[in-house]
C-alpha cells in the first residue's frame, strides 16, 4: 500500500516536471518582450491564418526560438524581418510592403471607394439636373400660407 | 440609356463571379519562394547513412541536381516517393535527399522500406537548414542549377504531371545551357 503511493507520488511529480519543459522562453523577460512582439508580425506559414506567436506549429516553435537566439546574438528587429522575408517571402509579413507588385493591395480599396463616390455624385447631380425646380402653384401657395400663418397664431 | 443601367448589376455580379472563380483555383499553400533564381543557401549537414562524412550544397556544383526535403514522419513523402525511386532509376538527374526533422533510425528504416532513390540524403535533425531553404511542408523539391542556382521550387508531392511537364523539361534545359 505504502510503495503504491509513493509510486503515485512520483508518477505525479513526473508529470509536473514534464509540463513545465513545454515552453522555451527566453530568460530576459525584456528580450522574451521583442521576441513575442515580432513574432506577432509575422504569419506562420503552416497555419497560415495565425501569427508565429499564436501558432504551436513545430514550425513556428522553431521561428520563434531562431528569433529569440538573433536577438540574443544582437541582431535588430529589421534585419530579423529580412532574415525571414528572405526565406519566405513578403507572405510572412502581416503588413506587406508598399511596392510595385502590392500596389493593388494598398490602393485598390480607396480607389473603389472613390469610386463609389464619383458615381453617386454623378447620380444625384444628374438627378437634380433632371428635374428642375417648378414655381408652386396659386393654390399651393395659398396654403402654404395658411399653414404658416395657423402656426404663428399658436403659443 | 435605361437598359445599360440594368446591366451593371448583372456585370458586377459577373465581375464577382468570375474573382472567386480564379480563387477557388489558386492553391494557397503554394507560396511563391523568394529563393528563385538565387544561390542555394549554403550549408554542410552529416549523412544521413554514414554520420562521419558531410554534403555540403557546394559539392554539387557543376551538376543540375535535385534537392528533395523528406521525413519518415512525413505522410506526403510516401505518396510522392515511388516517383522519386522511378526517376532516379532513369538516371536523368541526380537526386539528395535532405531528412528533415527525423529520427535517424527511422530515415535509414524508411529507405530500407521504400526504397532509396538519393545519391545521399543529408541529416538536418534541428531543422536550421530547412528555415534557410523556406521549408514550411515537407516534402518540397528543389531544381538547383550548375552555378549552385536554386530554379525551381515545388512545394508538396512531385506527382509524374510535374515531372514531366516542369521539371524534366528544365532539367533538359539546364543541361543544355553549359
Amino acid at each position: 500500500m505504502r510503495k503504491l503511493f509513493v509510486l503515485l507520488l512520483w508518477l505525479i511529480l513526473a508529470g509536473s516536471a514534464l509540463a513545465k519543459e513545454a515552453p522555451t522562453v527566453a530568460a530576459d523577460p525584456v528580450l522574451e518582450k521583442r521576441a513575442m512582439a515580432l513574432a506577432e508580425e509575422l504569419r506562420c506559414l503552416v497555419c497560415q491564418n495565425q501569427t508565429i506567436a499564436d501558432s504551436h506549429a513545430e514550425l513556428a516553435v522553431d521561428l520563434k526560438n531562431q528569433i529569440r537566439e538573433k536577438l540574443k546574438a544582437g541582431m535588430s528587429e529589421a534585419q530579423i524581418i529580412d532574415y525571414m522575408v528572405a526565406r519566405y517571402g513578403d507572405f510572412v509579413l502581416y503588413r506587406p510592403p508598399l511596392k510595385a507588385s502590392t500596389l493593388p493591395l494598398w490602393i485598390g480599396p480607396f480607389a473603389l471607394l472613390f469610386a463609389a463616390l464619383a458615381g453617386l455624385f454623378y447620380y444625384i447631380l444628374r438627378r437634380r439636373r433632371s428635374t428642375p425646380e417648378q414655381p408652386l402653384s396659386e393654390a399651393d401657395e395659398a396654403r402654404v400660407r395658411s399653414l404658416l400663418d395657423a402656426q404663428e397664431e399658436r403659443p | 440609356m435605361l437598359r445599360a443601367r440594368y446591366l451593371i448589376p448583372l456585370v458586377v455580379f459577373i465581375v464577382l463571379v468570375v474573382f472567386l472563380g480564379v480563387g477557388l483555383t489558386l492553391n494557397p499553400r503554394e507560396v511563391p519562394s523568394p529563393l528563385i533564381n538565387k544561390p542555394a543557401p549554403a550549408f554542410q549537414l552529416p549523412q544521413l547513412h554514414a554520420p562521419d562524412k558531410t554534403f555540403a550544397q557546394k559539392d554539387m556544383l557543376g551538376k543540375v541536381w535535385m534537392l528533395n526535403v523528406w521525413a519518415s514522419w512525413c505522410v506526403a513523402c510516401r505518396e510522392e516517393h515511388p516517383n522519386l525511386v522511378e526517376l532516379a532509376r532513369s538516371g536523368v538527374v541526380p537526386i539528395v535527399g535532405l531528412n528533415y526533422k527525423d529520427e535517424r533510425p527511422d530515415g535509414i528504416a524508411w529507405l530500407a522500406r521504400f526504397g532509396n532513390p538519393y545519391e545521399l540524403s543529408a541529416y538536418d535533425r534541428d531543422g536550421r537548414i530547412g528555415i534557410d531553404y523556406g521549408v514550411y511542408g515537407v516534402p518540397e523539391t528543389y531544381v538547383i542549377d550548375k552555378a549552385g542556382v536554386i530554379r525551381y521550387k515545388r512545394i508538396g508531392v512531385v506527382t509524374p504531371e510535374i515531372l514531366r511537364d516542369k521539371i524534366l523539361p528544365l532539367v533538359k534545359e539546364l543541361n543544355g545551357n553549359a
